[in-house]
C-alpha cells in the first residue's frame, strides 16, 4: 500500500525532508572518517601525540556526534519525516 | 573488620530493591498502566547492558595497559547507534514485523524458517557467550575478595569458587523468577527491563562518582589529572593502527550481534521511535561511562603499588585512600553490571535454547504437534528454567575451568569476534535477497571454524588446547596453517588476524555459496519480506499522524468496495465518532467494521494482511500467506459451484426459451383457429340470413322455392351444429375430459359398422371397399364407439378425396404384438409432401376443394387415438392416400 506516486520534482518541504534524512545517513560515516583521524597520528621516537590530547580529540568528537545527532533526530520529528522513506 | 559482612548485607539489600523494581513493573505493566515503563529513555538505558562489568572493572584495567585502545569498544556501538537508520530501524522493524524471540529466530526465520540453521545459530552463540557469563562470575568473585582481603584475613581465596556459585545461583533465580514468569507473545520482559534500567542508573552513577572522586578528590583537578596522564607510562598515543581500525568494527559488529543485545534492542522494544532517542541518548551514556577511565587507570598506576590488578582499580582506589562508602558504591556499580548482563544474556540464550533445541526434541518425543497445544505454555517455561539454569551453570563451570587468571579484556573480545560471525549472514539476509539458507549455514560454519582455530582455542594459552607443534609448524604440519599466520602472512596482531581471515572467509563463503544454490519458495518469500520489510509494514506509530492512515484505508477500500460504498462507510463512521469529513479515526471499532466489510470482497485473511499493512501491528507473514492461498482455495471451489449453477441456468433458459417458442407458435395457432372457426361459421351463417330474408320479404314465392329455401337453411343450420359438435368434440378430446367407454368387440364387425356408416348416400356408387375378412377377427377391448369414430372419418375421406376413375379403398390389418395395425389405402393420388405436414392440424384441409368438412376430422381422429393409446399417421408411399391407425388391443389405463 505504501507505493507511491513519484514525481520528477518534490515539493520544497519533501525536499528538505530528504536531505534530511540524507544527513541522518551521513553521520555515521563522518562520525568514522572523524575517528579514523587517529590512524594518520604520528607513532614511536619522532614525537606524536600525547594520551591527554587523543583524548580531548576522542570525546570531542563523540560530544559533537551526540549533539548533532540529538538535533537531528529532533529535526526529524518535528519535520514528519515519513519512517517508511526509501533511498531519494 | 566487618566490611564484608556490610558489604553482603547491602549486596542482599540491593538485590531486594531490584526484585522490588521488577516486581513492581510486572504489576504495572500488567494493569495496563505504566506509560513510563516504555518511555524512550527506559529504552536507551537498557541498551546499557552492552557495559558489562567488562567496561566497569576491565575498561580500567585495558587502559592501563593499553592506553586508548578500550576506547575502540565504545566507539563501534556509538557509530552502529548514530547510523540507526541504516541498520537498526530496518532491525528492529524487522524483529516486530516477524515476532523475532531471538538472533537465532530471526536468523532462521529469515532462510526459510529452518531450525537447523536456528540450532547452529543457537549453539554457536552459547559457545560465544558462556566465557563471558564467565568473565561476569570471575568480575563479581574478585571483587569480593578484594573486599575481604582488605578487610579480613580469614576468608580464603579458596572461597571464591563458592562465592561464584552463589553469585551464579542468585542470577539464575532472577532470571527465572522474572524472565519466565508469563510466556508473552511478544517476549516482552518489563519487570527484567525495568531492574537493568535501574542498574544502568547504578552503574552510570558509581563510575562516575569514582572518577568525579579519582580527579578533583586524588588528582588535584582536571589540568593537574591530564598532566598526570601524559606523564605516564601511556602518556603517549600508541596505537596500532590495524587494531584501531578492526576493533571499531569488531565492538559495531559484536553490538549488533550480541545475543543479550538483540534482545534489548529489538526483542524487548516497544515502539520503533524509541530508535531515535537511543540515537544519540546511548552514544552519550557509553561517553560519560568511558570518560573517567583513564584518569582513574593512570591515578590507580600512580597510586597503587606495583603489581596489584588494574582490573579492580575501580575498586581498590577507592579502598586504599580510606573511602569506604565509595568502594562500597562501586562494588555495586560492579555488581550492577555483571548481574544485569548475565540476566538478560541468560534470558536471551535460554529462549534460544528452548525454542529452537529442547522444544524440537520435546515434540518430536512426545510425538505431539496440534495435538498438545493446551498444554504446551506449560512445557515451554519449564524449558526455559531449565536452560536459564544451565546456561548460567555452564557460564560457571567455564569460569571454574579457566581459573579466572586471563584479564578481563581479552576474554571479552574472543567472546566478541565469535559472534560476529553472524553479522555477514544477519546483514545479507536483510539487505539481500539473493542470500539462501545454504549460504548462510557454510558461511557461519567457515566464519566459526577459522575463529575457533586461530582465536578461541589458542586463547587458553600455548599447549593447552592446541599443541606447541600445531602453533609452531600449523596442523598436519602444513605451513600455511599456522594458528596466527594463515596462508603464510605472519607478524599480524592475532586478534586482528583472526578477526580478518574469520570475517572475511565466513563472507566469502556465504556469498558464494549463495550464488550457486537455490532458494526454496518460503526462503524467496522471507527474502522478501525482509528485505522490503518497509514496503510490507508501516510502523505503529506513525509520524505523520493517525489520519494519514485513514487515508490510505479509505484508498484501499474504495480499491475493494468501490468508491460510492467506501464514502458511505466511511462518512457514515466519521459521524457517529462526531468528526466531520470523511476521514474518521482509525480506531479499534472502525478497523474491526473495515475489516469486516472487507472481507466480504476479498475474504477474511486477505482483508486482515490488509489492514495489517496499513495500520500496522501484525504484517503479512507465511501464516497470513498461506491463509490466504487456502481462502483462494475455497474460492475457487466456490466458483466453480457458481459455474455449475450457472450452466443449469442456462440449460433452464434454453428450456424457458424453447417454451417460449412454443408458447408463441401456439398462440399463433390459436389465432389462426379462431379466425378459422369465425370464418367457418361466417359461410353458412351468411346463406341462413340470406335465404331468411327472402322467406321474409318475397311474398310471391312458390312452395318448391319456400321448401328449396327452407332445406338450404335446415341444411346450413345442420353443418353449424356438425361443425358445433366437432368443435366441442376436439376441446373434450384436447383437455382430457373425456369418458371412455370401454368395451369388448370384434374389430370386423366394427369395420362393417364403419363401412356402412360412411358410406351411405349419394356418390357411393362405384366405390370399391377390398377387404380380408379372416385377418379382421381380432378381439378389442377399448371404446369402439371412438374408434369407429375414426375408422368412419378415414373412410368418408377416402370417398370424398379420391380422384381415381375408379376409386377403390384398400383395408388390411395387421396384427403386431399387443397392437393392432389397420391401413386405409386408397388408389388416389395421395397427399403432397408439403400437405403431410399438416393434414392433422386443425381446418386443415387439403387442397380448399369440396365443401363439407371443416377440416376438424384428423385433427379428432389424432386425438381420440392418443386417448386410446394408439395413434393415427399417414403412410407415405403406398400409391395413395394411406393412414395407419394404431390400436392396442387392450386399453391399458395409464393410457388415460
Amino acid at each position: 500500500m505504501s507505493k507511491r506516486q513519484s514525481s520528477v520534482f518534490l515539493q520544497r518541504r519533501n525536499y528538505r525532508r530528504r536531505r534530511l534524512v540524507d544527513l541522518i545517513r551521513m553521520m555515521p560515516v563522518i562520525g568514522a572518517l572523524l575517528w579514523a583521524v587517529p590512524l594518520l597520528w604520528p607513532t614511536g621516537e619522532d614525537g606524536g601525540v600525547t594520551t591527554s590530547k587523543a583524548l580531548v580529540y576522542v570525546f570531542l568528537v563523540w560530544f559533537g556526534l551526540v549533539v548533532v545527532t540529538a538535533l537531528l533526530s529532533r529535526l526529524a520529528l518535528t519535520a514528519q519525516v515519513d519512517e517508511n522513506l526509501k533511498d531519494g | 573488620m566487618a566490611t564484608l559482612n556490610i558489604l553482603v548485607a547491602v549486596c542482599l539489600i540491593y538485590v531486594i530493591f531490584l526484585f522490588v523494581v521488577a516486581f513492581a513493573a510486572e504489576r504495572e505493566a500488567r494493569r495496563g498502566k505504566g506509560g513510563w515503563l516504555r518511555s524512550p529513555l527506559v529504552y536507551t538505558l537498557s541498551l546499557s547492558i552492552y557495559c558489562t562489568a567488562w567496561t566497569f572493572y576491565g575498561a580500567v584495567g585495558y587502559a592501563a595497559r593499553s592506553g586508548l585502545e578500550y576506547l575502540t569498544i565504545y566507539i563501534g556501538p556509538s557509530l552502529v547507534m548514530i547510523g540507526w537508520w541504516w541498520i537498526l530501524r530496518k532491525l528492529v522493524r524487522i524483529g516486530r514485523a516477524q515476532r523475532a524471540t531471538s538472533i537465532a529466530d530471526l536468523i532462521s526465520s529469515r532462510y526459510g524458517k529452518s531450525n537447523l540453521l536456528a540450532v547452529g545459530v543457537t549453539i554457536l552463540a552459547v559457545i560465544g557467550t558462556t566465557p563471558y557469563i564467565a568473565l561476569q562470575l570471575q568480575s563479581v568473585t574478585l571483587s569480593f575478595a578484594v573486599f575481604s582481603d582488605a578487610g579480613s584475613t580469614f576468608e580464603a581465596l579458596a572461597d571464591q569458587e563458592s562465592t561464584a556459585l552463589l553469585v551464579a545461583m542468585g542470577l539464575a533465580l532472577f532470571t527465572i523468577l522474572f524472565g519466565t514468569r508469563n510466556l508473552d507473545v511478544n517476549e516482552r520482559h518489563h519487570g527484567v527491563v525495568m531492574a537493568i534500567a535501574v542498574e544502568a542508573i547504578v552503574k552510570l552513577f558509581a563510575l562516575l562518582a569514582v572518577g568525579v572522586f579519582v580527579v578533583w578528590g586524588v588528582g588535584g583537578g582536571l589540568s593537574e589529572t591530564l598532566d598526570k596522564i601524559d606523564a605516564s607510562k601511556i602518556g603517549m598515543w600508541e596505537m596500532r593502527g590495524d587494531r584501531w581500525a578492526s576493533l571499531i568494527f569488531l565492538s559495531a559488529a559484536a553490538f549488533l550481534c550480541l545475543p543479550r543485545m538483540f534482545q534489548v534492542m529489538v526483542v524487548e522494544n516497544d515502539d520503533e521511535s524509541h530508535l531515535r532517542t537511543a540515537s544519540w541518548a546511548f552514544p552519550a551514556y557509553i561517553m560519560v561511562m568511558s570518560l573517567f577511565v583513564v584518569p582513574i587507570a593512570v591515578v590507580g598506576l600512580d597510586l597503587l603499588p606495583e603489581g596489584s590488578n588494574p582490573d579492580l582499580f575501580v575498586l581498590t582506589l577507592p579502598l586504599a585512600t580510606g573511602n569506604e562508602g565509595l568502594a562500597m558504591l562501586s562494588f555495586l556499580g560492579g555488581f550492577s553490571s555483571a548481574t544485569s548482563m548475565v540476566i538478560v544474556a541468560a534470558l536471551a540464550l535460554s529462549t534460544m535454547v528452548s525454542n529452537h533445541i529442547v522444544m524440537p526434541i520435546w515434540l518430536t518425543a512426545t510425538g505431539g504437534g496440534a495435538t498438545v497445544s493446551g498444554d504446551v505454555r506449560n512445557v515451554v517455561i519449564l524449558a526455559r528454567r531449565f536452560s536459564i539454569a544451565g546456561v548460567v551453570f555452564l557460564g560457571f563451570l567455564y569460569f571454574q575451568l579457566s581459573g579466572g587468571g586471563t584479564a578481563l579484556a581479552s576474554i571479552g573480545l574472543v567472546s566478541f569476534a565469535g559472534v560476529a560471525q553472524f553479522l555477514p549472514v544477519l546483514l545479507g539476509g536483510v539487505f539481500w535477497r539473493g542470500a539462501t539458507r545454504n549460504g548462510a549455514f557454510a558461511g557461519l560454519t567457515v566464519g566459526f571454524m577459522v575463529w575457533a582455530y586461530c582465536l578461541m582455542l589458542p586463547s587458553f594459552g600455548p599447549g593447552v588446547l592446541i599443541p606447541e607443534t600445531v602453533m609452531e609448524h600449523g596442523i598436519f604440519g602444513i605451513d600455511w596453517l599456522r594458528p596466527y599466520a594463515l596462508f603464510g602472512i605472519e607478524g599480524m596482531d592475532p586478534l586482528v588476524h583472526a578477526v580478518l581471515w574469520s570475517i572475511s572467509l565466513n563472507s566469502v563463503v556465504f556469498f558464494l555459496a549463495s550464488l550457486i544454490g537455490f532458494p526454496t519458495p518460503l526462503e524467496r518469500l522471507q527474502g522478501a519480506q525482509f528485505v522490503n520489510v518497509y514496503e510490507h509494514t508501516e510502523n505503529l506509530q506513525s509520524w505523520s499522524g493517525s489520519f494519514a492512515q485513514s487515508e490510505d484505508l479509505m484508498v484501499m477500500s474504495q480499491r475493494i468496495l468501490g468508491a460510492r460504498e467506501a464514502q458511505i462507510l466511511f462518512e457514515s463512521e466519521a459521524q457517529r465518532q462526531g468528526v466531520g469529513g470523511y476521514l474518521p479515526e482509525p480506531s479499534p471499532d472502525f478497523l474491526l467494521v473495515l475489516e469486516r466489510e472487507l472481507s466480504g470482497s476479498v475474504g477474511a485473511a486477505t482483508a486482515h494482511a490488509m489492514i495489517g499493512q496499513i495500520v500496522g501491528g501484525a504484517s503479512v507473514s507465511v501464516e497470513d500467506l498461506m491463509a490466504v492461498a487456502d481462502e483462494t482455495a475455497q474460492m475457487m471451489e466456490y466458483s466453480s459451484r457458481l459455474e455449475a449453477k450457472s450452466e443449469e441456468q442456462s440449460r433452464t433458459a434454453r428450456q424457458l426459451r424453447q417454451a417460449n417458442e412454443k408458447l408463441t407458435e401456439i398462440s399463433v395457432q390459436k389465432d389462426a383457429f379462431l379466425s378459422q372457426v369465425s370464418h367457418e361459421l361466417r359461410t353458412p351463417m351468411t346463406s341462413i340470413r340470406a335465404f331468411s330474408e327472402i322467406l321474409r320479404d318475397s311474398e310471391r314465392l312458390s312452395e318448391v322455392e319456400k321448401v328449396k329455401y327452407s332445406s338450404i337453411i335446415h341444411d346450413e343450420a345442420l353443418r353449424l351444429t356438425r361443425l358445433l359438435d366437432d368443435l366441442l368434440d376436439l376441446s373434450v378430446l384436447e383437455n382430457g375430459q373425456v369418458n371412455l367407454n370401454v368395451q369388448t368387440g370384434d374389430l370386423g364387425a366394427l369395420l362393417d359398422h364403419a363401412l356402412a356408416s360412411a358410406l351411405t348416400g349419394a356418390g357411393s356408387e362405384g366405390f370399391t371397399v377390398r377387404r380380408d375378412q379372416a385377418k379382421e377377427a381380432v378381439a378389442l377391448n377399448t371404446d369402439l364407439d371412438r374408434l369407429s369414430q375414426v375408422f368412419i372419418n378415414l373412410i368418408a375421406n377416402a370417398r370424398k378425396y379420391c380422384d381415381a376413375e375408379a376409386p377403390a379403398l384398400t383395408i388390411r390389418v395387421v396384427q403386431n404384438g399387443a397392437s393392432v395395425l389397420v391401413d386405409f389405402v386408397d388408389n388416389g393420388s395421395g397427399i403432397s409432401k408439403k400437405d403431410q405436414a399438416v393434414i392433422f392440424e386443425k381446418f386443415a384441409r387439403v387442397g380448399e376443394m369440396k365443401a363439407g368438412g371443416a377440416g376438424l376430422g384428423l385433427a379428432i381422429c389424432r386425438e381420440i387415438m392418443a386417448r386410446l393409446g394408439g395413434s393415427v399417421n399417414y403412410l407415405p408411399g403406398q400409391g395413395g392416400a394411406a393412414f395407419r391407425v394404431i390400436v392396442p388391443r387392450t386399453l391399458r389405463k395409464a393410457a388415460e
